[in-house]
């Protein structure tokens, strides 16, 4: 089986972010980057169906700063190939990075295989302008599916059956045929853990392949007047001091509402 | 011919869902001050029934598709794309739900109207249409101004009252041929919730765990304190994803939605996502080290701390107050 997976770097929202000076994107000196979380879940659903039926996971991510030591963890964890492409893509959205991925990916035949599985994940914190997986679907006029958390794979009958989140817990099941785009909520394990030496051992056998793509005209579409952190609404009452006064007022709050 | 705004309906397993109703509430106001008709769109066999609830719009069109049972992605996106030949939109409201993930970009694709995710806020500002858009889990703003007002938006569960698109008037309904969409994505069945140890949609208050508790050996920590208020534990996705609680556990978009009394959230960062499902509740008490945590916005108090130092303390303080009595 061919997996191509998807990756992508964005902004760690554990840290504080800053808007950058043009007031329409975000301040880049000091912002962390970070494997987005889906993804994460889309390599590790990738590695499970590596070790179930056999093949290759392929990783392909655009150039970003961080995005080597994903790659190299990547590699660590078991994919086989790491794919970057070179270039300046801040701004990049879904529908061109997928133009970009899907011309990539048809000029490299043996790349796009009859069992390819192309999994990415479901959304990402910064999908303004649509989320990567059905815009790459589309480009490359394979079925596409998302917010899934479960798949199996019948190789002899060249088919996946999915599970899909819909709400409260409510799923579905649907039949995809083989070559697809799979947009990935969750792994059906969390996603592994790989020491550090072994991330530092694969630094040193295995390469990361950079390949230059032509870059478009514009990297996103949309017009953004401007961006800006939301005014904190002024609703929580902040309880401040030592952590026994805190526990202290916060069963006062509590009693006087008879829920203590 | 006159364009229109077109809101797409959501219906799940024959109901209609409350972004349905939030949509129409605010595709109405905007209708008004552009001065164009707003149309609800009905998809699919089985749904027609629902129209009479979309009174809010000026006409109801049921797209009359086989493949619209339980439908993916494409199939939706192919149904809209033939509608807007026949009847020509500017502006298209559609959910921002599991449901729809994924129709909003392949339409965009199809119809080369730009698509807009993650819209929280809709308003009109000299006859132009500006969205307001929350990213980076809700830490930052993006406002957007759709050249010619012409888009197809993706709203987010939640945002606005579902109230004003709720209406007992009965509109006009048209049923309008869209074809046999062939998709190549086949619906089989549903698969109920997993029916949990507790359900958490009924408890009065819940302690909600996130990343904040850090490991599946501080769980206890919580579930002395739900003892403690007698309550239940629930999470958001990044410890159930981890496998910690099971599915059931789960607060937000995929998860549930609950309005209990007291919502204790502990090491929650306030993602969209898990707001979604917890914002009814009467009262919030939140617990985070990041002050600028988006939790804080819908919490009526906030702590910023380390849950695992106050946790303990309050369980404590809430076992003494009970002796006490």
């Amino acid at each position: 089986m061919n997996i191509i997976t998807c990756l992508k770097m964005v902004p760690d929202v554990v840290e504080e972010l800053e808007v950058g000076p043009d007031g329409k994107s975000l301040d880049t000196q000091w912002l962390r980057l970070r494997l987005s979380e889906p993804d994460e879940h889309a390599l590790e659903q990738s590695l499970l169906l590596k070790e179930k039926h056999g093949g290759k996971v392929t990783v392909l991510a655009f150039e970003a700063p961080e995005l080597e030591e994903a790659l190299f963890t990547a590699l660590a964890k078991g994919a086989d190939r790491a794919i970057k492409f070179t270039g300046d893509f801040s701004g990049l959205g879904g529908p061109v990075a997928a133009q970009i991925l899907s011309s990539f990916l048809r000029s490299n035949p043996q790349l796009l295989t009859a069992d390819t599985l192309i999994l990415t994940g479901s959304q990402a914190i910064d999908d303004l302008e649509g989320e990567l997986s059905p815009c790459l679907a589309e480009k490359l006029g394979f079925p596409f599916i998302g917010v899934v958390t479960g798949i199996e794979f019948d190789p002899e009958r060249k088919k996946a059956v999915v599970l899909k989140e819909f709400a409260g817990g409510l799923r579905g099941e649907f039949e995809v045929p083989i070559p697809a785009v799979l947009g990935i909520q969750a792994a059906e394990k969390p996603p592994r853990y790989v020491p550090v030496a072994k991330v530092r051992s694969a630094m040193k056998s295995m390469k990361i392949e950079p390949r230059e793509v032509p870059r478009p005209d514009s990297l996103g579409r949309l017009p953004v007047e401007q961006l800006y952190k939301p005014e904190v609404a002024g609703m929580a009452e902040m309880i401040e001091g030592s952590p026994s006064e805190i526990a202290g007022r916060l069963v006062e709050i509590l009693s006087k509402r008879a829920l203590a | 011919m006159k364009t229109g705004i077109l809101v797409i309906a959501e219906q799940l397993r024959g109901k209609l869902t409350d972004t349905t109703f939030e949509m129409l509430g605010i595709g109405r106001e905007i209708a008004t001050v552009l001065e164009l008709p707003l149309h609800a769109v009905l998809l699919g066999k089985g749904s027609a029934s629902l129209f009479s609830q979309l009174g809010a719009a000026d006409s109801v069109f049921v797209l009359d598709g086989a493949s619209l049972e339980m439908p993916t992605a494409d199939a939706i996106a192919a149904s809209i794309t033939n509608l807007l030949n026949k009847k020509p939109a500017t502006l298209i409201l559609i959910p921002g739900t599991n449901i729809f993930l994924g129709v909003g970009p392949i339409l965009s694709g199809r119809t080369e109207m730009p698509f807009v995710n993650f819209c929280k806020d809709l308003q009109i500002k000299d006859h132009a249409a500006i969205l307001t858009c929350q990213l980076f889990g809700g830490k930052i703003f993006a406002d957007i101004r759709l050249p010619e007002n012409r888009g197809i938006v993706s709203i987010y569960p939640g945002s606005f009252s579902p109230e004003p698109g709720r209406s007992g008037r009965v509109p006009p309904v048209e049923t309008i041929e869209v074809g046999r969409e062939e998709t190549k994505v086949t619906f089989k069945r549903f698969i109920e919730p997993e029916a949990g140890d507790v359900n958490i949609t009924q408890q009065d208050v819940l302690v909600a765990v996130g990343r904040g508790i850090q490991s599946q050996d501080n769980l206890h920590l919580a579930e002395e304190l739900a003892t403690a208020l007698g309550g239940a534990v629930c999470a958001s996705r990044p410890v159930i994803d981890q496998g910690w609680l099971p599915l059931s556990r789960q607060v937000g978009k995929s998860g549930m939605i609950v309005k209990p009394k007291l919502y204790l959230a502990l090491g929650i960062s306030g993602a969209p996502e898990h707001t979604e499902g917890m914002k009814g509740a009467q009262l919030i008490i939140s617990i985070n080290t990041d002050p600028k945590a988006p939790i804080f916005n819908v919490s009526h108090y906030g702590v910023c701390q380390d849950v695992l130092e106050i946790l303990p303390l309050l369980t404590e303080e809430l076992k003494t107050q009970k002796v006490r009595g």
